[in-house]
């Protein structure tokens, strides 16, 4: 089933412009990142690595309108995000963005089926049944809707996650390392099914990760190092992309 | 670990501090409570052992020992010619005599009307300038009378009304009123206010003529010669006293009306105590919620301190050990803040007429050791749950994510001890309100053990209510919030405990102001059920207090009043019949039945015929506890000491709730001539036709000159007396106020803390949409739901309370009525509390920087 995506019909979905965000002032200032420009592109699996302080996190904060720059622009959708106020911003939210977080980030007083609709409530949107069951089906939670998180296993509740942020059919979603609390047989599933939503509803996706095996089941792999891009793949096997983790870290 | 239980309050200093304001005010009120009442105290012992400094014997008339319901008989006078023949005695160095009346002066105030002392005495006294060492009062300016035209007055009211030396005042006594100059303005000695006590100083022959002693004294004070003692004074003096006067040293004189008056004091006390108690009662819930919830938010911390080694005693000790400290803190704020509070509740009386005399203030190391071990006591206690439940904590929570604290071994008995917990205070509140034969004491304590542990159960399966309240409360807030609302009742269902506890703290200040107002207007609707029963009048004359007897010379003047059909007035005084102190009317038995109806249980209206000299109308109850029927005959002693036997005629059941007869009433005739000074309870009045406004001005004019007497409809009587009521009742409802204020405290606190505690989530909603605006409305409507479980529970409770009481006081028919528009205006009050404390966590949570918030911990 094609999902119609809000914003333009074409042309990349997110675009990073010059990006630099500085922390603190004078001597102690820490550039997280150094003027990164990048155009996330329509459909596709975007993996985003590097090691631990490489801006990577950072960078995808910012792609997601969760934190400003120091220096240069975001474009989501078309929209320059730029001086937009706090109601602007959440609109931007509702309509274009997904996020699903490492920390399954689920409310425990509500059950699956009410995390999942929870966007759509915020936003005062009817959801749309007929999407939202072949999704629900897709991500394979069937039986599970009426539990509440408690009631669900750490893959299950990554499943609901997943759901949640693909019912509002956003521009593009957001995760960040969604298998960082999963077991590897868990992880894997995890990660089929969102090359699966990117392939089946054409949903554009932003991974950050650290995970060799994840970044292979992108279609371009960024790899950051010290708050500059230092490295663009395309589509690599996890062999490919472990050599280039070692090139990268060692220069 | 002192210093990790230091640090960690350090850390949290606002919130401590917002902890520590639920005992605060709950200090404060003990403290000014205690304060206040120190300071009337030592008022009224200064007032008093001044009047007797240099007296060493005083002669006073013997008053029969006739006392009910705070009236006593007065005292007779004794003759003048008694002074002289005590002059001559061996022992004594100087005497002399004066006039003291406490009810009959009656000051005007510039527009004619009696200044109302609320029950206060309104003293006229007839003072020998010359010996001033017998004078407790102190000239503040001018001099003493010197002419009979000549009056001084005290500075109290000299202030309030404008008078100075010089101007002319209108005073009524027992004659009428007449026009004086102010010669001097005085006080009484060092006491700086007499609260609404007024008085007025005649020379000794003016204020003899003016309240009817001619050729007499109410009291004679003697000093004595060097060398000799007070008793060896009072041994002399015996001898020579007529039997209607006793003689007592000036110390035993100042005692023993001191300790009448403590003892009215300690009721005051007593009184403001107990709410001091239900506010510290709010205040442990609070504390105990507060530190609850900050135990299962320091999971992780304590779990460290248990894995590098700290021992569940430790534990338990450091957290003790901080609210030891928040203790200790509150107690310092509080009982500087109470002797503040000492000021403003003396306000508070003055604003209502309830002024009491006052000095310097009196801060007694008591009241300071109280506040200590009050507040520390109170803290300590309420937090120790939370200290064991702290224990409990293993230190494998230190690494593992986000798992509950295990519950307790004895958590699933919680609910039969609530229940029995209930069973108890119910038992309780039941032995107090139905057995007859309890101490007073006893009685009160009963009451608040049982009503302290009906709150305590209450509050323990008030989380099985949570849901069911929750959806009834909450469903009308989704619909008008939609998904803020929806989130909002799902947040209160999370915990129910918590949110019930959070309640709980709203709910007893709510289930008291519904006790009060219920049995207040109960007490209302049997009043004026009880009036309209008996009385059949059109107009009522009474004094300007309504409750003291006045001067009969008024009912004279209505009865004479143009226009009117017919006017009876009726006497009344404490007297002993059948060796009991009860009240004794005196009726006219050709026109009471006018006037009065005379629910007859034995007998009828023809009894009233055959009233005759010695007849009495007794009541019923009265009769049957004494063995009395129709033909009896009983002992009467009248308050000014004869006594004479009367004989039943007839008995009759007035409203329990409020008899306007006696229990005894004889004809009026009989009345005065067994007593001195026969004053009227009330006279009654019936007008051709319609008591209008019309009807009222010839009788208004009649009283003119009788400014302690007013007239008024009886339905204005009643709404005046409604009015009383309701005055008390919005004292009642400030003092309770505070209650409701320490649970905001309360509310706002865990609130707070659970916006703390759900950054990260609240970070996720605003991700992935939610508004500023969504956020605040998510958490106030929250707020709004748990204050409106409180009312959904204090309500009911307090009108179960309320129904316990009237059912106590059946003997006295209190009619059950629930007055409507004080409870909606309470569950409004509990939205707006709910809006209130909501105000700063919700700003916090709209205001949570959305990536931060997504990366806690």
């Amino acid at each position: 089933m094609e999902a119609s995506q809000n914003g333009a019909g074409d042309g990349p979905v997110v675009i990073a412009n010059d990006i630099t965000r500085r922390y603190g002032e004078g001597d102690a200032a820490v550039d997280a990142l150094r003027g990164v420009s990048l155009d996330v592109e329509r459909g596709k699996l975007t993996a985003v690595m590097g090691p631990s302080g490489s801006g990577k996190s950072t960078l995808m904060h910012i792609l997601a309108a969760l934190d400003r720059p120091t220096s240069g622009f975001v474009t989501i959708a078309g929209t320059r995000l730029g001086q937009l106020s706090d109601k602007d911003v959440t609109k931007i939210r509702r309509q274009h963005i997904g996020f699903i977080f490492q920390f399954f980030n689920l409310l425990p007083m509500l059950t699956a089926e009410e995390n999942i609709t929870l966007p759509l409530a915020l936003a005062g949107e009817k959801p749309d049944w007929a999407f939202l069951d072949d999704l629900i089906k897709r991500v394979g939670l069937g039986d599970r809707l009426k539990h509440r998180p408690s009631e669900l296993s750490g893959g299950q509740q990554q499943r609901v996650a997943i759901a949640r942020a693909l019912a509002s059919r956003p521009t593009v979603v957001f995760a960040d390392e969604p298998t960082g609390n999963l077991d590897s047989k868990t992880g894997g599933e995890i990660l089929a099914l969102l090359h699966d939503s990117v392939e089946g509803y054409g949903q554009s996706m932003v991974m950050v990760t650290h995970e060799a095996r994840a970044a292979a089941s992108a279609d371009r792999i960024l790899f950051l190092a010290d708050g500059s891009i230092v490295k663009d793949l395309g589509g690599a096997g996890e062999e490919e992309i472990l050599d280039t983790i070692r090139e990268v870290t060692l220069t | 670990m002192i210093r990790v239980a230091l640090r960690g309050l350090a850390g949290r200093k606002f919130r401590a501090a917002l902890t520590a304001i639920a005992v605060v005010l709950g200090v404060a009120m003990v403290s000014g409570t205690f304060v206040l009442t120190d300071t009337i105290d030592k008022a009224f012992d200064a007032i008093f052992f001044e009047s007797y400094a240099n007296t060493d014997a005083a002669i006073s008339g013997k008053a029969p020992d006739i006392s009910f319901e705070g009236s006593t008989a007065e005292a007779p006078a004794v003759p003048a010619s008694l002074l002289e023949r005590v002059r001559q005695l061996d022992g004594v160095e100087a005497a002399t005599g004066s006039v003291v009346d406490e009810s009959a002066t009656k000051i005007l105030k510039a527009d004619g009307k009696a200044i109302n002392t609320q029950g206060a005495p309104s003293f006229g006294f007839g003072i020998d300038p010359e010996q001033s060492q017998f004078n407790p009062l102190k000239l503040v300016e001018g001099t003493w009378p010197a002419s009979p035209d000549e009056v001084v007055i005290d500075a109290g009211t000299a202030d309030k009304q404008g008078y100075a030396v010089g101007d002319s005042v209108r005073i009524g006594t027992l004659k009428p009123v007449q026009s004086f100059r102010v010669s001097g303005v005085a006080q009484y000695g060092s006491v700086s206010s007499l609260g609404t006590a007024t008085f007025a100083v005649f020379t000794i022959p003016t204020a003899q003529t003016l309240l009817e002693r001619k050729g007499k004294f109410d009291a004679i004070s003697i000093s004595a010669k060097e060398g000799v003692t007070p008793e060896q004074l009072v041994e002399q003096i015996k001898p020579v006293l007529p039997p209607t006067a006793q003689v007592r040293t000036g110390v035993e004189e100042a005692n023993e009306a001191s300790s009448e008056v403590s003892e009215f004091t300690s009721f005051i006390r007593y009184f403001l105590l107990a709410f001091g108690a239900v506010a510290l009662f709010v205040g442990a819930f609070v504390i105990f919620n507060t530190m609850s919830i900050t135990v299962a938010q320091r999971t992780r911390e304590l779990a460290t301190l248990r894995t590098i080694g700290a021992s569940r005693k430790q534990i338990r000790r450091a957290v003790l050990l901080e609210a030891f400290l928040i203790g200790l803190v509150a107690s310092i704020v509080g009982f500087l803040l109470g002797v503040g509070l000492a000021y403003g509740l003396n306000w508070l009386f003055k604003q209502l007429d309830l002024e009491l005399p006052t000095t310097d203030m009196v801060i007694a190391p008591r009241t300071i050791v109280f506040a200590f071990v009050i507040g520390i006591l109170v803290t300590v206690l309420a937090a120790f749950v939370p200290s064991l439940r702290a224990t409990r904590v293993s230190p494998i929570l230190a690494v593992r994510e986000g798992a509950e604290l295990p519950r307790g071994r004895f958590a699933r008995y919680t609910p039969f001890v609530a229940l029995a917990i209930l069973a108890l205070s119910l038992f309780l509140l039941g032995r107090a309100a139905f057995t007859d034969e309890l101490a007073t004491g006893q009685r009160f304590l009963f009451i608040g053990v049982g009503v302290l542990l009906l709150f305590v159960g209450v509050a323990m399966i008030s989380s099985k209510l949570v849901r069911p309240l929750a959806a009834l409360v909450g469903v009308p807030g989704e619909k008008l919030t939609g998904i803020s609302g929806f989130l909002a009742r799902r947040n209160t269902l999370r915990n129910p405990g918590r949110t019930a506890a959070t309640a709980a703290a709203l709910m007893i200040g709510l289930a008291l102001v519904t006790f009060v107002a219920v049995l207040s207007n109960s007490m209302k609707a049997s009043n004026r059920g009880a009036i309209e029963e008996q009385i059949a009048a059109d107009f009522v004359v009474t004094s300007q207090d309504g409750f003291t007897p006045f001067v009969s010379g008024a009912g004279d003047a209505a009865e004479s009043a143009q226009g009117i059909e017919l006017a009876t007035s009726v006497r009344s005084e404490v007297g002993k019949v059948a060796n009991t102190d009860k009240y004794v009317t005196g009726i006219e038995p050709d026109r009471i039945s006018s006037v009065y109806k005379f629910d007859w249980a034995d007998g009828s209206d023809a009894a009233l015929q055959d009233l005759g000299e010695f007849g009495a109308i007794v009541d019923k109850d009265f009769a049957e506890d004494r063995n009395l029927v129709i033909g009896d005959r009983f002992r009467f002693l009248s308050g000014s000491g004869r006594a004479t036997t009367l004989e039943v005629k007839a008995t009759y059941d007035p409203p329990p709730f409020y008899q306007l007869l006696g229990t005894v009433s004889i004809s009026k005739a009989t009345f005065d001539k067994l007593h001195d000074r026969p004053r009227n309870q009330f006279t009654f009045i019936n007008v051709p036709g319609d008591p209008t406004e019309q009807a009222e001005k010839p009788l208004e004019a009649a009283l003119a000159t009788f400014p302690d007497a007013k007239v008024q409809t009886r339905e204005a009587w009643i709404t005046e007396q409604d009015e009383e009521f309701n005055q008390f009742l919005t004292m009642l409802y400030v003092l309770l106020a505070l209650s409701v204020i320490i649970s905001i405290f309360g509310m706002i606190n865990t609130l707070a803390l659970a916006v703390f505690e759900r950054t990260r989530e609240l970070g996720m909603l605003r991700a992935v949409g939610m508004t500023r605006w969504q956020a605040r409305t998510m958490i106030g409507t929250e707020s709004v739901i748990t204050a409106l479980i409180g009312a959904a529970i204090g309500l009911p409770l307090g009108i179960f309370l309320a129904a316990l009481v009237i059912k106590a006081l059946e003997q006295f028919d209190v009619r059950f009525s629930i007055p409507l528009q004080p409870l909606i205006a309470f569950a409004i009050v509990a939205v707006v509390v709910g809006v209130i404390a909501a105000i700063l966590p919700a700003r916090r949570a709209a205001r949570l920087n959305v990536l931060q918030a997504l990366q806690y911990e």
